[in-house]
């Protein structure tokens, strides 16, 4: 058993730390996240020279070989930082599902421009009636000649407005609520009948609701085989999840910091607050509720690398984690805070309102829960 | 002991919702109904229509209403079909909290000079009391009336000041002696916002919205005869009126309508072969708020019950703030885990209830509302702090 990082993966680590630290302070992500991108172009550029973006990407699709072990330690870095380039949706999501079960003209077109930081992308899976049930698919693909073509509705798709290819899960075959029967298909931008309705997400961040209206796709452009869509699915969101518990882990430890700092200068009734017992133990449990995901993310991840017969498992017990104290130590920063907490100007209601966000994307804790006693 | 309610109160109720039937106009139900923020004059408007019925200023004494007394059980019934209906909330700062302090400490002069306007909603008034060094620990305020003649010169700066932007009127706890004992130098002043030297400044808050605000005052010229009770008895006035904003903090009514409707949606919320009403998980959750938010319902009534027998509302509607306002919060909490993906497109107040949004048409203001509402636990004494009062009060620690 070890818990050490090696030599390359503690180098990183720092990296991203110091670049977090020093090129990404408060005003510069507020601006980003309020620009009309949405994040800063320079920096995804020099996450593309660092090699950030294609670290987890394996040699042979043009990545550097690393593991998930150091996606996490990028994504907690951003966790700090609340950092809004969208590495997750682009790398992680769309990118190692390409990685895992692009075939060679994919990777070549698709993920290598991704790991330059030439092109971004987007995983388009839910729909509004799906929640989070990745088989619950009424988008339809149909077989004409050499392409398919496309009919439904993508909700909430992350980085959807900055995507130029978009992954979308549709049915080939079965019913709706079947994981058999759904193919994964990448699909251009600026394709005729592919309509984007962009927006700003309240952590920040940008997404797009897709209209798809007879668009035509070739029969290249689908992952994996046709109807056996779902098992890659599944397994990108799995990585997924690693990463944005990460993230989350990050951002829960600035917040309880952030908070145990506060609560030593604010004073009230003569003594800093910090001195009240109530909020010492509001604050131990902040604190041990951010020592546990770590544990679970630490454990979830390696089981994953092992490919270990209960990762699923584990992934779904670590998302639980997550939600449940993501939320608590979110809404007892801002509490502990007091009205400060509840305004746009400090960084605490922002921290609380990605941490919201995380707890449900792919999937709450009633959702893991349950999937975390089914398996 | 009886839960019946009588012939008249039966009565009572239809003509409440016949008048609601007839009197709430269409278009503030629409933006009420869409949830889109009201604009002042339509709050105003509102207010005026209860107003000419007699209900708007239903707990002042009737010597200063012309109008007739409800019976305690009239005034929830009355409080739960306007909750029903969905009718706007009444802005509590001047009918709730500066006009029973003018009533119970003013002189003459100030019931006649405040009441009228408050009761027709002609005035305005905004609260303040909190500064940035004084949240909690209220008595440590700092801003400064001295008296100079026939004038208080007013300097410091007030915070959280909840629309201000509208306010013709603040009533103000202010410092006018440095005593040791802190609470005996604070004294309770109404101040004219048009008065020189005041300066409006807006807080944004995490749901993007303009709500409160500072407000500072630069040598702002008061006159004396604006000082309610004696100079020095700011914080006796204070707690009289920190335990008036307890009693009606709960919202149990609102809370029965948007639990009932938080049911209705999910009803209708696909969830694999059945409903999210259906999902065990979610349901169990909505039924433990259900419990809770009876309890709590009882808990008020019994409460009113007691004060209508001569009791006033003391350190036990520390309760009601605390478990209100948690019931708020967890409504508002699962209104977001209903919606799921769609709780996390954001939009402005302006943007609300058009059809640029996306996903279910009541989507939009679900996540600016739970947003928002992490405030309820900390305004009007924070939650440890009402904690604390029970504590002490009642459980004697």
């Amino acid at each position: 058993m070890d818990f050490t990082f090696n030599e390359e993966q503690t180098l990183i680590q720092d990296q991203v730390d110091q670049f977090v630290q020093k090129e990404y302070d408060w005003e510069t992500r507020q601006s980003l996240s309020n620009s009309d991108l949405g994040f800063g172009e320079s920096n995804w550029q020099k996450f593309a020279e660092l090699g950030w973006l294609g670290i987890s990407v394996s040699e042979d699709s043009g990545g550097f070989g690393g593991s998930a072990i150091e996606s996490m330690l990028i994504m907690e870095a951003f966790g700090k930082g609340l950092v809004v380039e969208p590495f997750l949706e682009t790398m992680i999501m769309a990118g190692s599902l390409i990685d895992d079960h692009g075939s060679d003209e994919q990777k070549s077109s698709v993920l290598e421009p991704a790991i330059s930081g030439e092109m971004h992308l987007a995983l388009a899976y839910a729909e509004p009636q799906s929640r989070f049930n990745l088989s619950d698919v009424v988008t339809e693909a149909k077989s004409d000649g050499e392409n398919y073509i496309l009919n439904g509705y993508k909700s909430v798709v992350m980085n959807g407005p900055s995507a130029s290819k978009i992954i979308v899960s549709a049915r080939t075959s079965s019913s709706q609520l079947d994981e058999n029967g759904i193919t994964l298909f990448i699909v251009d931008s600026d394709s005729k009948g592919l309509a984007k309705t962009n927006y700003k997400t309240v952590d920040g961040r940008r997404a797009s609701d897709l209209t798809l209206e007879n668009v035509s796709v070739s029969r290249d452009n689908i992952i994996g085989g046709l109807d056996s869509g779902f098992e890659i699915l599944d397994s990108a969101i799995d990585k997924s999840i690693l990463a944005i518990s990460a993230e989350a882990v990050g951002a829960m430890e600035v917040l309880y910091k952030t908070t145990v700092e506060y609560t030593k200068t604010r004073e009230q009734f003569g003594t800093s607050i910090g001195k009240f017992q109530v909020l010492q133990h509001r604050m131990v449990d902040m604190f041990m509720e951010y020592e546990q995901c770590k544990s679970l993310l630490y454990m979830a991840t390696m089981k994953h690398e092992e490919g270990a017969p209960d990762a699923k498992k584990a992934i779904s017990g670590l998302k639980y984690q997550v939600g449940k104290a993501g939320k608590f130590i979110g809404q007892q920063a801002v509490q502990l805070h007091g009205g400060m907490g509840v305004t746009d100007e400090l960084n605490v209601g922002h921290y609380f309102k990605r941490l919201t966000t995380v707890g449900t994307i792919f999937g709450n804790t009633d959702y893991h829960l349950k999937k975390y006693t089914s398996l | 002991m009886d839960l019946k309610f009588s012939e008249a109160d039966v009565t009572f109720r239809e003509e409440v919702v016949n008048f609601l039937e007839t009197e709430y106009p269409d278009d503030i139900k629409e933006k009420q109904d869409k949830r889109i923020p009201l604009e002042k004059d339509e709050i105003v408007r509102w207010q005026q229509i209860l107003n000419k019925k007699g209900w708007f200023a239903i707990n002042w004494p009737t010597e200063y209403t012309n109008q007739e007394e409800l019976s305690v059980t009239q005034k929830y019934i009355l409080q739960e079909e306007l909750a029903k209906a969905n009718t706007p909330t009444t802005i509590p700062f001047g009918v709730g909290m500066c006009a029973p302090v003018v009533y119970t400490f003013g002189t003459d002069e100030q019931k006649e000079k405040f009441l009228p306007s408050i009761l027709n909603s002609e005035v305005w008034w905004c609260q303040g009391y909190s500064e940035p060094g004084s949240g909690s620990d209220l008595a440590s305020l700092k801003t400064k009336a001295e008296l100079k003649g026939d004038k208080y010169i007013v300097n410091g700066a007030k915070t959280w000041t909840t629309l201000a932007q509208h306010a013709d009127w603040i009533f103000c706890l202010v410092r006018t002696e440095t005593t040791d004992i802190k609470q005996e130098g604070i004294s309770f002043l109404l101040i004219d916002m048009k008065t020189p030297g005041i300066e409006v400044k807006p807080i944004i808050t995490i749901d993007g919205s303009h709500e409160v605000n500072m407000v500072y005052f630069d040598n702002v010229e008061v006159p004396a005869e604006n000082l309610v009770g004696e100079q020095g008895q700011g914080w006796n006035i204070a707690k009289f009126l920190l335990a008036h904003e307890r009693s009606g903090i709960a919202g149990i009514a609102a809370l029965k309508r948007e639990l009932s409707r938080l049911k209705d949606l999910s009803s209708d919320i696909p969830l694999g072969e059945g409903t999210l009403l259906e999902d065990v998980q979610f349901r169990n959750k909505i039924e433990e708020t259900e419990i809770e938010l009876t309890a709590t319902e009882f808990t008020e009534l019994r409460t009113l019950a007691a004060m209508s027998q001569g009791g006033s509302p003391g350190a036990e509607s520390s309760i009601l703030k605390i478990k209100g306002t948690e019931l708020q919060q967890t409504i508002s909490e699962l209104f977001v885990e209903m919606l799921a993906y769609y709780a996390h497109p954001f939009y402005l107040e302006n943007e609300i209830g058009t059809n640029e949004t996306v996903g279910p048409d009541y989507a939009a203001p679900v996540m600016p509302h739970y947003l928002n509402y992490r405030k309820v636990t900390i305004y009007g004494g924070s939650n440890e702090i009402q904690r604390n009062v029970i504590s002490k009060a009642i459980l004697g620690l």
